[in-house]
């Protein structure tokens, strides 16, 4: 048997960005022994790389925003699909989240008379974003990671979690993981574990996501028998940089176009106008004229269609491209240097113009970028108790991208980092409410422990196997292929076959040379499985959700139909093992009160 | 393209030797795209720390030909034609490869006394933007550790490892020294405690920091003057005790109370 160290903590959370990190302040305040295990170092997590803002209805630039706007812009831009009370919560609390992070140290960007300054975004009626210049996400992972070190908690640092372990009543007890350093195993005990683990988005070739969003905390939540929600509501961001292809996928932050910059095709015409739908026409300007003047004074005019929420400004910029008027490597033109002034674009767009000028040499003050869509976020998570943050697994919480249901079919920008705070912190209240209720588990199972480390290593005694490597760069190329933004029936049952056949058989026969100690290599081998089951869930629901909605377009069904807009699919795996059979059902939505369905109602 | 022939230093705490890899090359290609290719064909297992490769989370910092930059922001044809070399950074232990062990730095950033504004008043505090951008400028910091890993007090006397903070940590008490909240005054202990006064503004940490920051002329020197006026200054020390210190000493507030 292989020999491992072990750790006790009231506390386990799995992932070290905002939604990790605020949990485990809540966690700690309540006098609860913390310990955070994170695949990299400490402040480098995903959440460094949102830009644009943090979402909260303060009201601080258009006194008439509230909590109630942007709860129906959260379910609008979500296209109803969203779990309403999560939405709800969401609204309410983002405020107090954001003064939260001032008390503990962040620099907000300020209004003239000394207020947090708020930036407009796709989706939000006012302007609504927190930030600070365009490095927002930086300066959120800053501020609590400084705060976490300050309480002095026990952060374990390129320790990968393999799986989640169970007590024999089925409840979380912990955790099996590595050191990457060393190669050796650790494991974890705890009376409660929180996910807070991101995204997915590695699987696609493009995307604008680190090696870190392979899914791990959604695969690890499926076996260990939670269920997954709204898998293929996956959001294209329609602005990634498409060229230097190194660099394709790369974000370009929406607070581009929140500061003026436009959308043109090859013709230099401004589509965008071409395609407003339906329910966006009442509220979107209709020239460009009225759209200039809204940036100025919003009761000047009507909102730009390039601030249109993401799924539809994506599926602009795709048409285009299709039909011939894209930018020379395959997207379209963000011009803000024709519209905004050098000073300006620096000052409020500092890091967009240093990665163009330094990775593509072009200078964003006078030249137009070349943009196109790129995978970014999954919608889709575990399935949770919105107040609680709890799985249907005892003891088990997720928080952020890795739960579901919070935004829906679409994510609006800016929603992603208040939904880490929001959620962040109630998962940390509602496990040590049931730390303190004296729940938690019995043993922990040493079996489930040995089967995981023989898994992990079994790439290194075969005689011979691939490359993991070879494998990945295969399913990204399937994914963004068969699975991208743009999907039809035959393609995805071509996906699912290959995700059920060849992908799982390559991944149970891969071969990792070289040692344990810090190997990438082996690192990609224990991520792949991750990257299958969630590719999984994401392709099933896909072939479903028999309409398009969201961050889930088909073009053999192109218009959203109404059955399917009353339930989520989700998704477990039977008797919750790692390679049970996988099933998918219908689970209704939960139904709104009527104070709220007024709210959508008054809005229209 | 041509091919181009990448040195890269390959080994552990053990030892270790510079590896040739030759390889072709793409248009507009950075250096971690030429590593990370090599990891997919020749060396799976040639270990290098990276997330984002965009510039903004500070993890593949490394020393190309000899100087420390990070390799997602340092493309291949702004580089002089021939070997590129690639080694680890020099001024912390090797763990494999290009990957070192950084955990100094996270030792320091536990020392640091944390930040203690006042109770936030009704409908947030008020502070105006000319006096966040100066600690905005510090907050900008990715922790790549650059300015860390070139700073010749550390990189050449392991010892001073013990009682200097370095040029990361001094633009952090730079920016909660100016911190329009903060009422906790560290003055006394980044110089007594994080040794400020080693630092001889020679700039080489300016000279490497990605992200443009002006350590030295911005930080360091203000920090130098700030703490030794705290000390030596017999008008500014009356005044503190008059005022008998609008800020609290670094010791009543190493960690935060919850608000």
């Amino acid at each position: 048997m292989t020999e491992y160290e072990h750790h006790d903590y009231d506390v386990l959370i799995i992932g070290a960005g905002g939604a990790g990190l605020r949990a485990a302040i809540e966690a700690k305040q309540r006098g609860l022994s913390v310990g955070i295990v994170t695949k990299s170092l400490l402040g480098k997590a995903h959440t460094v790389m949102a830009e644009g803002g943090i979402a909260a209805a303060m009201g601080n630039i258009y006194a008439e925003d509230n909590w109630q706007v942007h709860f129906r812009d959260t379910m609008r831009g979500g296209k109803m699909l969203n779990n309403y009370r999560m939405a709800e919560l969401h609204a309410k609390e983002a405020p107090d989240r954001v003064y939260e992070l001032e008390q503990w140290g962040a620099l907000f960007d300020r209004t003239k008379d000394g207020r947090i300054l708020q930036r407009d975004f796709g989706g939000h009626r006012y302007a609504r974003l927190a930030h600070v210049g365009d490095r927002t996400g930086l300066e959120l992972i800053r501020t609590l990671q400084q705060k976490v070190v300050s309480m002095g908690t026990d952060v374990f640092m390129e320790c990968k979690v393999l799986q989640l372990v169970h007590d024999s009543a089925g409840r979380i007890a912990g955790a099996v993981a590595y050191w990457r350093p060393t190669g050796e195993f650790v494991t974890f005990g705890a009376k409660a574990v929180i996910l807070a683990t991101g995204g997915v988005g590695k699987s696609w070739k493009f995307t604008s996501n680190s090696w870190e969003s392979t899914g791990d905390g959604h695969a690890m939540a499926l076996w260990a028998g939670a269920e997954l929600i709204d898998m293929e509501c996956i959001q294209f961001h329609p602005t990634g940089m498409v060229w230097p292809f190194s660099v394709r996928g790369l974000l370009v932050t929406e607070g581009v176009r929140g500061d003026g910059g436009v959308l043109r095709n090859a013709e230099g015409e401004r589509f965008m106008f071409r395609y407003v739908a339906d329910m966006f026409r009442a509220e979107t300007a209709e020239s460009e004229e009225e759209a200039d003047k809204w940036y100025a004074d919003h009761s000047a005019g009507r909102r730009p269609p390039d601030l249109l929420p993401r799924d539809e400004v994506a599926r602009a910029i795709n048409a285009e491209v299709k039909a011939g008027r894209g930018s020379p490597h395959g997207g379209v033109f963000l011009d803000i240097g024709s519209r905004r002034s050098a000073e300006y674009i620096r000052r409020r767009l500092p890091s967009m113009y240093h990665q163009f000028m330094e990775l593509a040499g072009v200078d964003i003050t006078r030249e137009a970028m070349e943009i196109g869509p790129t995978c970014h976020y999954i919608m889709g998570g575990v399935k949770v108790d919105a107040d609680t943050a709890a799985t249907r697994v005892a003891g088990l919480y997720a928080a952020g991208e890795v739960a579901g249901g919070m935004h829906g079919a679409n994510r609006l920008g800016g929603n992603s980092l208040s939904d880490l705070v929001v959620f962040g912190r109630r998962a940390g209240v509602a496990a040590a409410d049931y730390i303190d209720a004296g729940s938690g588990p019995a043993d922990f199972d040493e079996g489930e422990v040995a089967a995981a480390i023989e898994r992990a290593l079994a790439p290194f005694t075969r005689e011979s196997g691939e490359n993991p490597y070879d494998i990945q760069r295969d399913l990204q190329d399937m994914m963004q292929a068969n699975v991208g933004i743009i999907r039809n029936g035959p393609e995805l049952a071509d996906a699912l076959t290959q995700l059920d056949g060849t992908f799982s058989e390559r991944v149970a026969n891969l071969k990792v040379t070289g040692g344990r100690a810090y190997n990438p290599g082996w690192n990609l081998a224990t991520d792949l499985p991750s990257m299958i089951t969630v590719s999984k869930c994401v392709t099933r629901g896909a072939i479903q959700r028999e309409e398009s909605r969201g961050g889930h377009t088909r073009e053999d069904f192109p218009k959203a139909s109404a059955e399917f807009g009353t339930f989520n699919l989700a998704h477990s795996v039977s008797a919750g093992t790692y390679d049970g059979e996988f099933a998918t059902v219908r689970s209704p939505l939960l139904t709104m009160p009527d104070e709220l369905k007024a709210l959508l109602e008054e809005a229209k | 393209m041509a091919d181009v022939t990448m040195r890269i230093w390959r080994g552990d705490a053990e030892g270790g030797d510079f590896q040739e890899y030759t390889i072709a090359q793409n248009e507009g290609e950075v250096v971690l795209d030429v590593i990370h290719r090599i990891q997919a064909t020749e060396a799976p297992d040639l270990a290098c720390r990276w997330n984002c490769k965009a510039g903004k989370c500070g993890s593949c910092s490394a020393e190309i030909n000899g100087k420390p930059r990070l390799m997602c922001m340092t493309r291949m044809d702004e580089l002089p034609e021939g070997t590129v070399t690639v080694a680890p950074m020099r001024t912390f232990p090797i763990i494999r490869d290009l990957v070192t062990d950084v955990s100094f730095n996270f030792a320091m950033a536990e020392r640091i006394p944390a930040v203690l504004p006042p109770p936030m008043p009704e409908g947030g505090y008020r502070m105006f933007q000319e006096d966040v951008e100066r600690g905005q400028e510090f907050r900008k910091c990715i922790e790549c550790f650059l300015c860390q890993d070139v700073c010749h007090v550390i990189r050449d006397h392991e010892d001073n490892k013990h009682h200097y903070a370095g040029p990361r940590f001094f633009i952090r008490y730079a920016e909660l020294e100016m911190h329009p909240l903060d009422t906790n005054d560290r003055r006394d202990y980044v110089r007594e405690e994080m040794g400020l006064g080693y630092c001889n503004i020679t700039k080489c940490c300016t000279e490497v920091c990605p992200e443009h920051i002006k350590i030295t002329d911005n930080a360091i020197i203000p920090l130098k003057e700030r703490a030794v006026d705290a000390h030596y200054d017999p008008i500014a020390w009356l005044g503190r005790k008059i005022r008998n210190g609008s800020k609290r000493s670094a010791a009543e507030a190493g960690v935060q109370p919850a608000p």
